[in-house]
């Protein structure tokens, strides 16, 4: 085996698997507090791809050239407009359905996951689109190497794994160290008992779909600028990765959404790599399937007891 | 009144911000175009339509009346009388028999289509409506038959008739593999491996180039009735029926023919799904889907129970498929789609979760319709999505309080005492 393909891929798993932890991480956190697959979340990723490209444009607009300030206001924007979609999402289509039956809530989710989708296709159309490369420049280990006997890890490479474990270690200090991460914690471990303790847990609730919205943003502008381009479908693909990457860390499990992203991210590129690149989403799937047979609480999950 | 106000304003002010990147500021290349007009008027409309929509909620009960929060609190099964009159239904057959001498060839193409989908949405309606469990990836059963056929023709000259049983068969088949290990799972999950697995059967028929024939699809031809053909001239080595029957040829005979043919095995489904809601296994599906832990101390075998309604749904949507294939005369992966799950989904949520007629009707409405406002066919899906999460918020069991057939009290007190004796079949 070559080393430097084997290096090449490890860096490339990394990549994708730190951007399936961040998104993993919505899934994983909803799932934890009210015990739903939130379907529409793979979609609230496609809606940050999209307000990255246009806030990007708008900001090049005005005559914004400095590249760490662009991405920074960028990045604000994105979070900001993309919690929201998350928050709205959150108040039409799920809390009115609390209470209900346990089917009612996922179907809701399908509806509003057709609902974005074609939001956006009607509202900017159904074409590709694309962002102009932002940050550009590689480095090669080794760095005087000749014919591809050398690793390559983009400076958006780079940024991609240095921003999410600082958004994830970030998320973690919020949830071991806050009030507000403590409330989400109780509301997590028992909602009814949270509530008669003082907690609005809707409110929680509502905060945990920003938390996990405001994620997905990052991975969508970190991808987004990665590999420039994009449609309105992109979110379908993204959301199921990103829920087999909370599945396999242990669904609930806030470090696990991270470890199974890396571990989905990896075994996807060597398999692309080393076996069949058509066949690499197919892949994926199967280890969903296969994981939810064998071992449905994943890595650092605790097994599921039903409750009466 | 001005609390109200308020209340809208603050809406419109959110929708307004989530609105004006979106709809006010297209991508174009790397540039934008500015429609600054759009967002404001978008948002006046949502502060608008909330302000009244609150007003009349709260005036006229209407959401009250409609079942609203209440909803989820009453029963989902009451008892009483079951079904549609026998009038109702002579009428229904009578309109279906009459249909094909009455629409002309568009007519007859759109009803083909409708009663695949009403073939579908009965189908996915064991698995979702009757027994709860969530099939996201319906649309992998139905490329499963469609590909029987066209892949058993292909390879075998496997005729029609022997391909409408045997992707029966195999879509059964695929939905016990996979039913079988996840169905022991908590109910979520199914969901998200059934819609891994329709994409897997789509990239796999997209990538497996030389057994599909991949993006290019597999060519189907068109069955034949004992032997008789529908082509003008003989090609599978029979006699075209129109030289059988003595009359002229029409190209107008092979749809009829599968139009009766589809509502032939139509009426047999639904003859065959209202008979199994009275038998012990339809009950213990439903009684499944309201309570999990209650039936499984009562000693029902859930992964049976589940396992039997997921695998005769596959069945259906493999019998769809079939005939899907026969009415294109072509399979590629284009058709398999998750929004075809999803529109099929769609059906079973609006026709009311579980109600056949509601089924019925839902996949007519959702086929029928699109024909004829093809002017606003980019809205289709949108409003889908729309009618789903409404349907959801307010009459998450369907438009129809459902009845099922029950063996009557004779009196009333006796009813009285009985319902005293179980709490909660009365209504509470």
């Amino acid at each position: 085996m070559d080393i430097y393909i084997f290096g090449q891929q490890l860096v490339n798993g990394l990549v994708l698997g730190s951007t399936y932890g961040l998104i993993a991480v919505g899934y994983t956190m909803v799932y934890g507090i009210i015990g739903m697959i939130n379907f529409a979340h793979g979609e609230i990723y496609m809606i940050s791809a999209y307000l990255t490209a246009i806030f990007l444009a708008l900001l090049a607009g005005f005559g914004l050239h400095s590249v760490p300030v662009v991405l920074l206001l960028v990045l604000l924007c994105t979070l900001f407009l993309t919690a929201l979609y998350g928050w709205s999402v959150e108040r039409i289509a799920y809390r009115p359905l609390r209470h209900s039956n346990r089917l009612a809530p996922l179907i809701s989710a399908i509806g509003i996951s057709l609902i974005l989708q074609n939001y956006i296709r009607i509202s900017q159309g159904a074409r590709n689109q694309g962002v102009p490369p932002v940050l550009e420049g590689v480095w090669r280990i080794p760095a005087q190497a000749v014919e591809q006997q050398f690793v390559q890890i983009t400076y958006q490479q780079s940024l991609i794994v240095i921003t999410a474990l600082a958004s994830m270690a970030l998320l973690t200090w919020v949830i071991h160290h806050t009030a507000l991460g403590r409330a989400c914690r109780a509301t997590q471990q028992d909602r009814v008992m949270a509530n008669l303790l003082g907690v609005d847990t809707d409110r929680i609730i509502s905060v945990v779909f920003v938390m996990g919205a405001a994620m997905a943003a990052v991975a969508g502008m970190l991808v987004t600028l990665n590999y420039g381009s994009f449609d309105f479908y992109i979110g379908f693909l993204m959301g199921i990765k990103a829920f087999t990457a909370a599945v396999l860390g242990g669904i609930g499990s806030l470090p696990g959404a991270m470890l199974g992203g890396v571990v989905l991210g990896l075994a996807e590129s060597f398999f692309a790599g080393f076996v069949n690149s058509d066949y690499k989403d197919v892949f994926a799937f199967s280890l969903l399937i296969l994981f939810l047979i064998f071992r449905p609480s994943g890595f650092l999950g605790v097994p599921e007891v039903e409750k009466v | 009144m001005w609390a109200r106000w308020w209340m809208a304003c603050r809406v419109g002010a959110i929708a307004l911000l989530l609105l004006a990147p979106m709809v006010g500021a297209v991508l174009s290349g790397y540039q934008i175009e500015t429609h600054w007009q759009r967002p404001l008027w978008l948002a006046l409309a949502v502060t608008v339509g909330t302000f009244f929509c609150s007003w009349l909620l709260q005036h006229i009960g209407w959401f009250d009346r409609f079942g609203g929060r209440a909803a989820s609190s009453t029963p989902a099964v009451t008892i009483g009388q079951s079904g549609p009159r026998p009038l109702w239904i002579l009428l229904a057959m009578a309109l279906a028999i009459a249909l094909p001498f009455v629409v002309g060839k568009y007519g007859m193409s759109v009803a083909i289509l409708a009663l695949i989908y009403i073939l579908l949405g009965l189908g996915l309606n064991i698995v979702v409506g009757l027994a709860g469990l969530l099939d996201l990836g319906f649309v992998a059963f139905y490329a499963v038959g469609a590909y029987t056929y066209a892949l058993g023709y292909h390879y075998w000259q496997l005729s029609f008739w022997l391909a409408l049983p045997l992707g029966a068969l195999l879509a059964g088949l695929f939905g016990m593999v996979l039913g079988f290990p996840v169905l022991r799972l908590h109910g979520d999950y199914l969901a998200i491996v059934t819609l891994g697995f329709g994409e897997i059967i789509r990239l796999v028929l997209n990538n497996w180039v030389a057994v599909t024939g991949g993006p290019n699809g597999v060519s189907v031809v068109f069955p034949t009735l004992f032997g008789l053909e529908f082509n003008r001239r003989a090609k599978q080595g029979g006699t075209p029926i129109h030289e059988f029957f003595g009359i002229s040829y029409s190209s107008d005979h092979r749809a009829i023919f599968l139009y009766f043919l589809l509502l032939a095995v139509v009426g047999l489904l639904i003859i065959m799904v209202i008979r199994l809601k009275r038998m012990p296994i339809g009950r213990a599906w439903e009684a499944l889907r309201e309570n999990e832990v209650a039936c499984r101390s009562l000693g029902i075998h859930h992964v049976t129970v589940k396992l039997s309604a997921f695998g005769l749904g596959a069945m259906v949507g493999g019998i769809g498929g079939v005939f899907f294939a026969a009415l294109q005369g072509f399979v590629n992966p284009s058709s398999f789609t998750f929004f075809e799950s999803a529109y099929i989904l769609a059906i079973v949520v609006l026709g009311g979760m579980g109600s056949t007629t509601g089924v019925i009707a839902a996949a007519m409405v959702l086929t029928v319709l699109p024909e004829l406002l093809r002017d606003f066919s980019d809205y289709r899906v949108l409003s889908v999505g729309i009618a789903m999460v409404l349907m959801m918020v307010w009459r998450p069991r369907g438009l129809r309080q459902r009845r099922r057939p029950f063996f009557a009290l004779p009196t009333a007190a006796e009813e009285n005492r009985a319902a005293a004796l179980v709490p909660g079949v009365d209504g509470r």
